[in-house]
């Protein structure tokens, strides 16, 4: 049961299209960029600086770069409250990212929505959502309205493996099968729920047969390699956006972070060593070392990259700090719409 | 005018929503091929097809979701609650989901949702099937809900509530929509957050909403004939508020009686109290009285349950009272 989750299956992807080089490193930039931002926001929320609840990606950066990669501008995506990677590599800025954990008025969501509210409609981000598996029947009713427009989007559903032993789970991807609509169901399985192991919680260890129930395609993909991601999410998103069907995946990851950031990151529930075995498969440098063995980058090129999304983390954070907070008078505003 | 049903008051109103605008459709357990538990929907299946008339499996957190997910890329959906009994599995969803998205997202993405339904108690129908949740979803900032008495209110709201760009919880009675009354032909829209006054009076004020309307009615035909002049407010919607109307009755009868179907720990009525005595505190010559069903789960017998209800005897018991004829 210890066996490590995020090791198995094998990469499917083998050379690198050297014609997909530019992409290829933007992949790169883009994880390194969550990963320093969530560096960044551990430490103020260490000041203070950031309130409540502060759940970080670190260890599964792969899975939000390489799975939105596939996505087009148009489509609709959903996330839990472990989003910040996913509202970043979908191309909300790091300063309107990081004001909105500070609660700022430029913040995504205007400081009202916080670390576990990410918002930009533009961007069809239509949030981080704070209850366990509740948003995954918002994902299905955003691929039924597509369906109901006879447009061509996907959307797409992000949510932990402890979302899948709720009823919402069941009952949304129930639908989203019955009616042939074009969803994503992407259970990032880092194995806990808080503190609690996958097989500690659920009957099945394999999520992604839970598909099985709803006659639904389904995949495992090893979530610390970013091409695998990448082709997983690309076949299923064909399979939405060509065939009309949904897909759920299985993204294997680990989180490398306790559950928030108020919680240890080992302890009763996981070992020391095992958090230090899985980073070994760190998706960043997994991800490095296959640029620099393709030729596609060089150790001076990562550093160099590491160096630029540092200054625009840097940069994000004295944003946010100085930035004004919220009007008073916004305390009413958007309740109704209205006002 | 013509007389019809509350039920097909509704259909109208449905049907001439859907047909007015595209993006409206009906999603619910039992709404397409049986034509609805209680024939809300009659025919509206053939007229706009299966994609617009949506049959759900039993699953109202499911679909709740579902209708809030296509509400917030711009879709209008009516979802229908069975009885409102059912909706508490998707209780979550309306609370968490569609009340909170405008705020949260800092007014970017809202929900214009109607979640509709039958509830409160029918006949004999037992514990789990008879409770009234209004005062539940009226205490959410994000909801508004509408609770119309009459046929002519019922169309006229669910037009409204349809074309809200908020989610609006529209509670509906099983035991009216066999009741008839008279329809304005054509366009009728009923603004939300207004009471409207059912009958005029000046001795004292019926506080009430969907059922209890009927029941305030008969009480003020009895008082009247026994001299005193009730006016019967039926507030209609119970989020927004009315609270000019109901400060300017008791402003004018000095006395005033709030009825309502629900419990009376924290109801609707605890509400109206608190204005009234915040607002018109000056303007009263008793204490506001109120009648409510009575504070446990509704039992099956037909005599107990009877004796459960806030009914005409009650009102006029409690109207005697702030009257100080008792």
């Amino acid at each position: 049961m210890a066996e490590s989750t995020a090791a198995r299956p094998k990469s499917k992807a083998k050379g690198l299209d050297p014609a997909r080089a530019d992409e290829h490193r933007s992949w790169l930039r883009q994880m390194l960029l969550i990963r320093r931002f969530e560096e960044k926001a551990g430490e103020a929320y260490s000041l203070g600086k950031i309130g409540g609840f502060c759940h970080l990606y670190i260890g599964q950066e792969a899975v939000a770069v390489g799975s939105l990669a596939a996505l087009g501008p148009d489509d609709y995506i959903t996330c839990s409250y472990r989003e910040h990677g996913h509202a970043l590599a979908r191309g909300i800025s790091a300063r309107a990212v990081m004001a909105e954990l500070f609660g700022k008025a430029a913040g995504c969501s205007g400081g009202k929505g916080g670390s576990m509210h990410l918002f930009d409609a533009s961007l069809g981000f239509l949030g981080g959502h704070g209850i366990v598996g509740a948003h995954i029947p918002l994902a299905t009713g955003m691929a039924f309205a597509v369906k109901y427009r006879n447009t061509s989007q996907v959307a797409v559903c992000y949510f932990g493996e402890a979302a899948v032993n709720n009823g919402a789970f069941h009952e949304a991807l129930n639908m989203a099968a019955l009616w042939k609509l074009p969803a994503i169901y992407l259970c990032e399985n880092n194995r806990y729920g808080m503190g609690t192991a996958l097989e500690r919680a659920s009957a099945l260890y394999d999520i992604s047969e839970r598909a099985c129930s709803y006659d639904m395609a389904n995949e495992v993909v090893d979530g610390q390699e970013v091409l695998t991601m990448y082709a997983a999410m690309d076949r299923a998103v064909q399979r939405a956006r060509t065939d009309k069907l949904p897909t759920l995946l299985e993204v294997r990851t680990y989180r490398f972070m306790g559950h928030s950031m108020s919680d240890p990151i080992h302890g009763h529930y996981r070992t020391r060593e095992e958090v230090e075995d899985q980073r070994k498969r760190d998706p960043i440098a997994v991800w490095s070392r296959r640029l620099i063995e393709a030729g596609l980058m060089d150790e001076a090129g990562v550093r160099a990259l590491d160096k630029e999304v540092l200054e625009e983390v840097e940069d994000a954070y004295r944003f946010a700090d100085q930035a004004p907070d919220p009007e008073p008078d916004e305390l009413h505003q958007d309740v109704y719409a209205n006002g | 005018m013509a007389a019809v049903t509350y039920r097909d008051a509704l259909n109208q109103a449905l049907r001439e929503e859907m047909a007015r605008d595209d993006s409206v459709f009906l999603m619910g357990e039992e709404v397409g091929v049986y034509q609805g538990a209680y024939k809300v929907s009659r025919g509206l299946l053939d007229e706009f097809g299966p994609m617009r008339v949506v049959d759900t499996p039993i699953t109202e957190l499911g679909f709740a979701g579902v209708g809030i997910g296509a509400a917030m890329v711009g879709l209008r959906p009516v979802i229908e609650f069975m009885t409102w009994n059912f909706a508490l599995l998707a209780v979550d969803q309306l609370v968490n989901s569609a009340a909170k998205m405008r705020y949260m997202s800092a007014g970017q993405v809202g929900v214009p949702a109607v979640f509709r339904g039958p509830g409160g108690a029918a006949l004999q129908l037992g514990a789990q099937h008879s409770q009234a949740f209004e005062s539940w979803y009226a205490h959410i900032p994000g909801l508004k809900v509408v609770m119309p008495a009459t046929p002519a209110d019922a169309k006229g709201l669910l037009k409204s509530a349809i074309r809200d760009d908020d989610p609006v919880i529209f509670i509906e009675g099983e035991m009216l929509y066999n009741t008839k009354g008279e329809v304005p032909e054509g366009e009728h829209v009923v603004p939300l957050g207004q009471a409207d006054i059912k009958r005029e009076g000046s001795d004292v004020t019926l506080v009430c909403h969907s059922k209890t309307v009927s029941v305030a009615l008969k009480a003020a035909e009895q008082l009247g004939s026994d001299g005193v002049n009730a006016e019967v407010l039926d507030l209609r919607t119970i989020r927004p508020l009315d609270a000019e109307s109901v400060l300017a009755s008791v402003a004018k009868t000095h006395r005033c009686v709030v009825i309502e179907e629900g419990w009376p720990f924290a109801g609707v009525g605890a509400q109206v109290v608190d204005l009234i005595q915040r607002e018109a505190f000056d303007e009263l010559d008793a204490p506001v009285l109120r009648v409510t069903g009575a504070d446990i789960p509704m039992p099956y017998n037909k005599h107990l349950e009877r004796a459960a209800k806030a009914d005409p005897a009650k009102v006029t018991s409690a109207v005697n009272q702030v009257l100080y004829r008792e």
